[in-house]
């Protein structure tokens, strides 16, 4: 199932500057995954080292946050789009 | 600095609600008024409304001049700061002229020259778990401006605690996110994010900055989020996410939902008053975060000593291209997030000096090379903002 991330600007740095990449997964956990085998500094800022998602990130299906779907085992399908959505507190710098 | 809350002018216990415009009011507010959705009925609720402003910087700027501009009849500034010359790029409620005043004064003059109509009283204090409920507890909505996490938490709580509607808005670089927390069966800002980002692990120093319109554009929505709660009407943010990319000009929409198990808001809330929340953001009782890694160190002018010695010191310069072009110290430029894999480019047999610009990112690769098995390598206290200070002012600090 051909699915587009979209990657929030914190994260872009460890992407490449990319602001979305397209995987192939059948279920979000699978899309991750493949996200960062792609852009592997991301896996930090994804997950902890036990392989669980930051709780300061939440992810999405199209508008529906994961926590409320199957989690990492939401299925996804052609089209469907991925948000990866961090805590920002501000921007002031 | 006193945490108490200092009202400039004095709060009345029960507010009179005003139930007429002058003409003088009904001429200012004609566009308002000749509206349906709005009307005198409209324009008297925005007249007996307060609102709270926590900070008057990117985010508190548009939303105190629409929120004057519009009428909103009693207006609180919160900030403790003071205008610096960096702020000017965004912050356009202030002038050059108000360069070292504190910000809510210069905020408060600025407001009331635009509609002399309205109170607008100032709290130039620190928000904290102290005096939040105290200060909250006069207004109606309470619109969340700030910029640290601790501060959102506790905006967040303090709202919940009393009942007040919190119109959350924040920024980071070219992106935006607004919402309404607070509301009666919506969620909290704890539903959206339980716990906070260590600090040191959201990426700060190479990737802050900001395009100073982007607060203009988000500051804005929080400001008509803020008027539509007034005046009852249209359909507010609460349960949805707005997401903003300026660079794409996108808006996007996450569903936002209520945690039911949430320890603040949720059906048994475990959270019943504030909390210290630098412990809760790992952050021990600081203004801003400590160095995040202990790593030997040298002071810029012991660096000017060595050089002008002709030491033989190889300068790593961590920071981004962009910042190399502003000033730089003649550095072998490798940016942080790729020193792993170009680690090869620097020569473990000489003497190494690190630097970025403030001496936080250097820590980090100078902590990253003694483990990688580097042995003479030093972090340039300060960074290249200390080398101006001390050493050399023609550099441009930034």
């Amino acid at each position: 199932m051909s699915v587009k991330v979209i990657i929030p600007t914190p994260l872009r740095v460890y992407a490449g500057k990319a602001d979305s990449t397209e995987v192939s997964a059948r279920t979000v956990g699978e899309a991750l995954g493949q996200l960062t085998s792609k852009f592997g500094d991301l896996r930090k800022h994804l997950f902890t080292e036990e392989g669980k998602l930051r709780s300061f990130v939440n992810v999405y299906v199209n508008d529906e946050d994961i926590r409320y779907l199957s989690k990492e085992n939401t299925p996804t399908k052609d089209g469907d789009t991925i948000s990866i959505v961090p805590s920002i507190a501000g921007g002031l710098l | 600095m006193s945490t108490k809350v200092q009202p400039i002018t004095s709060q009345p216990n029960i507010a009179e609600k005003a139930t007429t415009l002058s003409n003088e009011e009904i001429l200012r507010y004609s566009r308002h008024l000749i509206m349906p959705e709005v009307g005198m009925e409209g324009q008297l609720k925005l007249k007996n409304a307060k609102v709270l402003l926590i900070g008057t910087g990117g985010l508190g700027a548009p939303l105190g001049l629409y929120l004057a501009a519009a009428g909103v009849g009693h207006l609180g500034l919160v900030d403790f700061d003071v205008v610096d010359f960096t702020n000017l790029q965004r912050q356009v409620t202030f002038g050059s002229d108000d360069v070292g005043k504190p910000k809510a004064a210069a905020a408060q003059s600025r407001l009331s020259n635009l509609n002399r109509d309205i109170q607008i009283e100032t709290f130039e204090t620190k928000l904290t778990s102290e005096n939040a409920l105290e200060l909250f507890k006069n207004f109606d909505i309470i619109v969340d401006g700030t910029d640290n996490f601790p501060t959102r938490y506790l905006v967040n709580d303090a709202c919940i605690l009393l009942g007040k509607p919190n119109v959350y808005g924040s920024i980071f670089r070219f992106e935006g996110q607004v919402t309404v927390f607070g509301m009666p069966d919506g969620p909290c800002y704890r539903c959206l994010y339980p716990e906070p980002p260590p600090p040191g692990l959201v990426p700060s120093c190479a990737e802050g900055g900001v395009l100073g319109v982007l607060p203009g554009i988000v500051g804005s929505i929080q400001a008509m989020e803020t008027i539509k709660l007034i005046l009852g009407t249209g359909e507010s943010l609460k349960g949805r996410l707005l997401l903003f990319d300026a660079l794409a000009m996108k808006f996007r929409e996450l569903k936002l939902r209520k945690n039911h198990s949430c320890p603040m808001c949720g059906d048994h809330p475990t959270i019943t008053k504030l909390i210290d929340y630098y412990e809760f953001c790992g952050v021990r009782g600081e203004e801003a975060p400590g160095p995040d890694v202990q790593v030997p160190e040298i002071t810029p002018r012991d660096l000017k000593s060595r050089l002008d010695r002709g030491d033989d010191l190889f300068i790593l310069d961590v920071r981004e291209p962009h910042e190399f072009q502003i000033c730089n110290l003649n550095g072998h430029l490798i940016p942080l997030g790729e020193l792993p894999r170009r680690v090869h480019e620097l020569d473990s047999s000489r003497e190494i000096v690190a630097h970025c610009r403030s001496g936080k990112r250097s820590a980090e690769a100078v902590d990253f090379l003694r483990k990688a098995g580097f042995r003479k390598i030093l972090n340039l206290k300060g960074g290249i903002l200390a080398w101006s200070d001390e050493v050399d002012p023609s550099v441009p600090k930034y």
